[in-house]
């Protein structure tokens, strides 16, 4: 398994969220769960403008295997969405803590980013699901 | 407990993901099931498929006991080797499992059925051969070894003494041979040409390492099933069950109503085919954007059905499925993908077939 980033928060369901210099929040999946999911074949994004709620589904990424729901780690607006991933979903599988981005929300409550895990307690929380 | 096939260490060696299918601890993929995919498309690639059951059948009664047991007519076996797909009916007409037959000899027939319906497969075939005074040997000292793909054959007759190497490139499809100790058939479940193998336990890691230097690609259960489905082939299951008759699982070409043969089924089959089937299996194509799958609800001019077994086909780069819906002309048909719904074509399947879209797909 890749390295996880230490400037990512986390989700117990495995969204990463990354908090940029402009203040917006950058939502991805964790490698680890590109990793459960196997080859990507399809991502339904959210639309720019979307109003998300922390903890509400607001994407789906499909796998041959399995569509799996993509849940908001802070409330917000979603103001950018990863067009790539429509033609190239295999991105998030090849590099899920970079260009496998796939939305930013201009957050309404930056407290929420309390409620999420660091990568230390993420790595911890993979390890106790492996045994 | 999952059961563990001899290559259980091998798979997990080369990185596999591993799951449980039908009880059996089994590969899903080694890496990335759409790369085994191709491989099986475009060059060769293999699968452990040793959870599968072989049976031997033997005895002066056999022919007539196979005659009773299946659909579809084990008297157009008449060359020793030569092999037939079939259904195994309740006597409603229900698929209790799909197989392959084998002739072997006038005394002796090998069959293999499917890894998750073996236990009342072999108790339902040892209640019916009672009276015909069949053996039944199940042969797990033999493992299986499916190795697909048009450079397939190639590679496995390079591997073999020429004796076998020339009996087995002698085979026409759907037929099997005996050779350097290996059984050899030249069936498969991807829609590409190559050999199932069934190989003694004792030789198999041998086999399958050499299949690895002569470059054929391990593939998982994943890739094994996107490509039966691009093939257009059922898996029992998902596809058909004991409530469901074949014709209502696009399998009327394996039933045979030949004159005077009175198997287990035939009468419910004829009342429906008078009848007429109430469902039918069609295949759908969804040229959006989305995953068709298992479940989802179909909706057409006759009414509702549902996905069978659906998936994102690698070959197409699009979503294809079986569906069972209502008989008739389904009209404009549509596929509820989470509250959703998306217009989707109705075909004429297999979708694939030696690597290449089949027409109208």
């Amino acid at each position: 398994m890749s390295e996880i980033p230490g400037d990512l928060k986390f989700m117990k369901s495995h969204e990463w969220a990354r908090v940029e210099d402009d203040g917006l929040i950058r939502v991805g999946i964790s490698d680890h769960a590109q990793g459960l999911l196997g080859d990507l074949v399809y991502v339904e994004l959210p639309a720019v403008g979307d109003s998300v709620q922390a903890g509400n589904a607001c994407a789906v990424v499909e796998s041959v295997k399995a569509a799996s729901d993509v849940y908001a780690p802070v409330s917000g607006e979603v103001v950018e969405v990863n067009a790539a991933l429509g033609d190239k979903p295999e991105t998030i599988n090849e590099d899920a803590y970079g260009e496998g981005w796939i939305f930013a929300v201009r957050p309404s409550n930056k407290d929420e980013l309390e409620d999420l895990l660091d990568p230390d307690a993420y790595a911890e929380l993979l390890d106790s699901e492996e045994h | 407990m999952s059961k563990t096939t001899i290559f259980n260490a091998t798979h997990r060696a080369l990185g596999a993901k591993m799951v449980d299918f039908g009880g059996w601890d089994m590969p899903l993929n080694y890496g990335s099931q759409i790369e085994e995919h191709h491989a099986v498309r475009r060059n060769a690639g293999m699968f452990d498929v040793s959870h599968m059951t072989v049976v031997d059948l033997r005895g002066v009664g056999v022919r007539p006991f196979l005659r009773r047991l299946v659909a579809n007519s084990v008297d157009k076996l008449k060359v020793s080797g030569k092999a037939l797909y079939t259904c195994m009916l309740n006597a409603e007409g229900g698929v209790i499992d799909d197989l392959i037959v084998y002739y072997l000899s006038e005394d002796f027939f090998r069959i293999v059925v499917n890894a998750a319906t073996r236990d009342k497969d072999l108790a339902w075939i040892a209640a019916q051969a009672a009276a015909f005074g069949v053996s039944i040997s199940e042969r797990r000292d033999l493992v299986m070894i499916a190795v697909q793909g048009p450079q397939a054959r190639a590679r496995v007759l390079a591997l073999l003494s020429p004796a076998a190497a020339a009996a087995a490139e002698a085979l026409g499809k759907f037929a099997a041979c005996e050779g350097d100790g290996l059984f050899i058939a030249r069936t498969g479940y991807t829609g590409e040409d190559g050999f199932e193998i069934m190989v003694p336990e004792t030789a198999a890691l041998t086999f399958w390492n050499r299949l690895r230097e002569a470059g054929v690609a391990p593939a998982g259960l994943g890739a094994r099933d996107t490509l039966r489905l691009e093939a257009g082939m059922n898996l029992y299951g998902q596809d058909m069950d004991e409530t469901v008759t074949p014709y209502e699982a696009g399998l009327a070409w394996t039933v045979a109503l030949d004159a005077g043969r009175d198997f287990t089924g035939r009468a419910a089959l004829e009342a429906q085919r008078t009848a007429g089937a109430p469902r039918q299996m069609v295949g759908l194509v969804l040229d959006d954007k989305g995953v068709l799958r298992h479940g989802q609800k179909v909706l057409t001019a006759t009414g509702e059905g549902e996905i069978l077994s659906g998936t994102f086909s690698p070959t197409l780069g699009k979503a294809i499925a079986f569906a069972r819906i209502p008989v008739g002309d389904p009209g404009a048909v549509r596929v509820d993908i989470r509250g959703r719904e998306l217009p989707v074509r109705v075909v004429k399947y297999p979708f694939v077939r030696d690597g290449r879209a089949c027409p109208g797909i």
